[in-house]
């Protein structure tokens, strides 16, 4: 497959999840779309591995492995953010009985 | 068309179609649903790809992990009684529209592009499997690998103390 069919794919996923963001006000599921914005890059960054594989296989035989270990700690990185991302929303649930992130306004008084 | 462009638009239009439901279901359990159906369909990409271990791992901690754990925050949360009042009508234009410019600017620089057609490696090439990416990791990579479980020790650290108060 041509990369750029994948470029445009990654966008997509990406768009959406910023259009998620800025338009849902429900806390965890602002917080899935960054899930997806995640993935989506992952994805691309997995398809330019390949892409490098593909051009450089003859030079160096494991060419392009390293996306897909950045990919493996982005996914480290994710789940750890997750967990404190989630206690961080249980919490805001317990103070105000809601997680619609408009409350979140009162953080500046 | 070969097998592997099928495959390819099959996985692509159910992940965007996901999606575009995860963002716009109003239930956030349907959402969680969509998103783990996005997950499978990357997966998929993965495969196609011969990443056979990030495939894996995407399944086992994304799918498995991480959206499990949404769950269960959903579960203990009672949020039949605020499901989102009116959503502000600007709010949702001035997202959409910024969402779709980003879109429409990216894919229009894409297409400026010289080198937009190079090919990726699809069904062959063993940099995906688990050997190559362990031996790399354990031999190259051992330090931010060992790092990022004192991140990990951190992460459950801070949980455990936010969520206890």
């Amino acid at each position: 497959m041509p990369i750029n069919y994948y470029i445009i794919l990654s966008i997509t996923l990406f768009c959406i999840g910023i259009v998620g963001v800025l338009t849902r006000r429900n806390a965890i599921i602002v917080f899935m779309c960054i899930e997806l914005m995640l993935n989506a890059v992952n994805l691309l960054m997995v398809a330019f591995s390949k892409m490098h594989h593909l051009k450089n296989a003859a030079i160096n035989a494991s060419a392009g492995s390293e996306g897909q270990l950045f990919v493996f700690f982005i996914m480290v990185v994710a789940a750890a953010e997750v967990s404190v991302g989630l206690a961080i929303i249980v919490m805001l649930y317990r103070n105000t009985h809601s997680v619609d992130i408009n409350f979140l306004n009162r953080l500046k008084h | 068309m070969g097998i592997t462009a099928i495959l390819f638009w099959t996985l692509s239009t159910l992940a965007v179609f996901s999606a575009l439901m995860m963002v716009v279901s109003k239930n956030p359990v349907y959402s969680v649903l969509w998103l783990i159906l996005v997950f499978f369909a990357i997966s998929g990409h993965y495969l196609l790809m011969n990443a056979q271990f990030l495939a894996i791992v995407n399944i086992i901690v994304y799918a498995g992990a991480i959206m499990v754990l949404f769950l269960y925050v959903l579960m203990l949360m009672d949020l039949k009684k605020d499901t989102e009042q009116k959503r502000n009508r600007g709010i949702l234009f001035a997202g959409v529209l910024a969402g779709g410019c980003l879109l429409l600017v990216l894919v229009a620089a894409l297409l400026k592009t010289d080198e937009a057609s190079v090919l990726v490696q699809t069904q062959v090439g063993n940099i995906g499997l688990i050997e190559e990416l362990g031996k790399i990791l354990f031999k190259e990579y051992l330090i931010p690998f060992e790092v990022s479980s004192i991140l990990f020790l951190s992460a459950m650290v801070g949980a455990v103390v936010i969520g206890k108060k």
